[in-house]
């Protein structure tokens, strides 16, 4: 694992609002064609950390590198091989997810269909929709496919899960599984824990700005079983969610 | 992949992105087209195609001499010849007369009539008008008779083309359609822009500030000109809105719609980066555009206003984007011709940029 080539380095990197100290001093590596998670409850700093990196805000100090490109130097160069989704974002009033799409094709400088890039999260339905018509689940597959438009090297998914039923969160799981598996390396937060342990290969925990723990979700919990831990509570084979899919199906639902 | 990045190319998807939003957004629509359009319909008709005015002739004055007759022969002139004194007074007072008409005849010999109009100031606009179509009747007179004339008619003597309400009109009307559309128009949209954090996803992009708002800038101009030639095409062909020049007029009346534009733009980036929420932008923008509509001379020459109000009504920019339209329209001025209107307006423009460059916000 640890001979794999590093496509984003963080060292030491720390984040003040005025006084109140967001980011303190955090390090890490997200290795190339992966799926990292940073994990964290409300306010531990994930998306402060995550749009540092998207050069989207200033550091006060540590040091940050994207595919070797320095985000203080090169912002520029950086945001043309990542593709983001913000946590909360809008766009462009009075627009179709066509024309919304052109745009951004515009914006990044490229050619693509646009009605493949909505094919890729399944919302070609909805071409002629307008953004704010969306569900939850397809505003967010919509995010993802803006994020893929410059044919990005990483793409930055900042709770694109939240809010969404399982089945959409399932299926949107399989989308960033694809995402990855065509070759891009993805960066994504989460407050879910069986996401985490689902998807991303490799977790960090964030707490108050700090990283508590970094390991791929089974390592951390044969470190925790390993301690002597146990759970109180007797496992079943399967949990409620498990109940819930299993009775209203799999399948894409709005 | 390390191509290089096209701004060009970022600039014009923005613009062609924000053109579609606009011609989408009713607001826009009817602050640019709807509102000027009825405007100018309704004074159009109003004023059935040209200007009449009512003028009392006063009780003892000659009716049998040959201006009274040129005046009833242009068509543009109603007057009433058996009206009481008192009558006359109060009708002045209130407007229902645009003027009253006196004609001696000079018993000295020439010039053979002495014409005394009074006017109103209830009726300044009409009073100008017939001021040109008296210039023109006795003009004309003087010069069919072949005799030398009082030079101080010669001196006066303006073009007496026919000055129709719509020519008056249709200028304010532009004035304000573009007033609206750069104040508002640019408010509106830098402002939901950054609230609704579509800018924050677009500086995600390599897009640079500049190619924003340049592309932004060129769609409202786009749309501020396309709406102007609209309005223009429509007054000229359904309300015979002069056209002196032409299509010299038209163009000199789109750049001069331009300069216009572009600086109530400047005053909507600072009301963007002002206002603290999307309800304030509203009263905002009518602090900077209702005293405009009101004073510059939308519906009314600025003459018509109180002494005291002219001074501020001078000091508009919209004053001179009107003033200038309808010099360059009705009397087929130049660009050159108007340099002083245009040079205030730039000095605007510059005064309101340094403002806007300072309280614009981003984020
Ligand atoms: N622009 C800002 N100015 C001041 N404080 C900020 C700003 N942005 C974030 N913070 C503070 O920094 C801390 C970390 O915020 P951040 O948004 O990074 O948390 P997060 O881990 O993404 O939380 P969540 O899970 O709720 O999205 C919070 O306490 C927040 O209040
Ligand atoms: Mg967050």
């Amino acid at each position: 694992m640890t001979d794999r080539k590093a496509i984003i380095s963080v060292q030491n990197l720390v984040k003040h609002y005025g006084d109140f100290k967001a980011v303190q001093g955090l390090s890490f590596d997200v290795y190339e064609n992966e799926i990292f998670g940073l994990l964290g409850p409300n306010g531990a700093g994930k998306t402060t950390t995550l749009e540092i990196i998207e050069t989207l805000r200033s550091k006060t100090s540590g040091q940050v590198l994207v595919n070797g490109l320095n985000v203080e130097t090169d912002a520029n160069a950086i945001k043309q091989i990542i593709g983001v989704q913000l946590q909360a974002a809008g766009y462009y009033p009075n627009l179709n997810l066509l024309e919304l799409l052109k745009l951004f094709s515009g914006l990044y400088g490229v050619d693509v269909s646009p009605i493949e890039m909505l094919a890729k999260v399944n919302l070609q339905d909805k071409a002629k929709a307008k953004y704010k018509e969306l569900s939850g689940g397809q505003k967010q597959r919509f995010s993802i496919a803006t994020t893929l438009i410059n044919s990005p090297k990483i793409i930055f998914l900042d709770e694109p899960t939240t809010g969404l039923d399982p089945q959409a969160r399932r299926n949107l799981w399989d989308l960033i599984t694809e995402i990855r598996n065509n070759g891009t390396t993805v960066v994504i937060t989460t407050h879910y824990m069986d996401e985490a342990e689902q998807l991303c290969d490799r977790v960090a925990f964030v707490e108050a700005g700090k990283i508590i723990a970094l390991d791929t979700p089974d390592q951390l919990i044969d470190n925790l079983i390993a301690s002597g831990f146990e759970r109180k509570k007797e496992v079943k084979a399967a949990n409620l969610e498990d109940v819930f899919i299993n009775l209203t199906g799999k399948e894409w639902r709005e | 992949m390390s191509k290089t990045y096209n701004h060009t190319k970022a600039t014009l998807a923005l613009a062609k992105a924000s053109f579609r939003s606009i011609t989408r957004s009713p607001s826009a629509v009817i602050f640019t087209l709807a509102f000027p359009l009825i405007f100018i319909v309704v004074f159009g008709f109003i004023g059935g195609g040209g200007v009449k005015l009512d003028v009392a002739v006063l009780p003892g004055s000659d009716l049998q001499n040959p201006i009274i007759a040129a005046l009833e022969k242009t068509g543009v002139v109603r007057l009433t010849k058996n009206d009481t004194q008192q009558n006359i007074d109060k009708s002045l007072e209130k407007g229902a007369y645009d003027a009253v008409i006196s004609i001696e005849k000079n018993p000295n010999g020439l010039p053979a009539y002495y014409t005394n109009v009074k006017y109103t100031s209830a009726s300044l606009t009409n009073g100008n008008v017939l001021k040109s179509v008296l210039n023109d009747v006795v003009g004309k007179l003087n010069t069919v008779n072949q005799k030398p004339t009082v030079t101080e008619v010669r001196a006066t003597t303006v073009t007496g083309r026919e000055y129709r309400t719509i020519d008056f009109i249709l200028p304010g009307q532009l004035g304000f359609s573009l007033l609206s559309t750069g104040v508002f128009g640019t408010a509106f949209i830098f402002f939901a822009l950054r609230q609704n954090l579509v800018i924050k996803r677009f500086f995600a992009t390599p897009v640079r500030r500049s190619s924003i708002v340049l592309g932004e800038a060129i769609a409202r101009i786009g749309f501020a000109l396309l709406g102007a030639l609209f309005i223009i095409i429509i007054g000229h062909f359904a309300f015979n809105f002069t056209l002196i020049n032409g299509a010299v007029t038209v163009i000199n009346m789109l750049v001069l719609a331009l300069i216009g534009v572009v600086v109530f733009m400047g005053f909507g980036f600072v009301v963007s980066g002002l206002a603290k929420s999307e309800s304030t932008i509203p009263p905002i923008s009518n602090i900077i555009t209702l005293p405009q509509f009101l004073l510059s001379g939308t519906f009314f020459s600025i003459n018509a206003f109180p002494s005291w109000l002219q001074p501020i009504s001078r000091a508009l920019p919209l004053t001179y984007l009107n003033d200038a339209m309808r010099k360059v329209a009705f009397e087929g001025a130049g660009l050159w011709d108007v340099k002083q209107q245009i040079l205030i307006m730039l000095v605007w423009g510059v005064g309101i940029y340094a403002v806007a460059v300072k309280t614009f916000k981003w984020e």
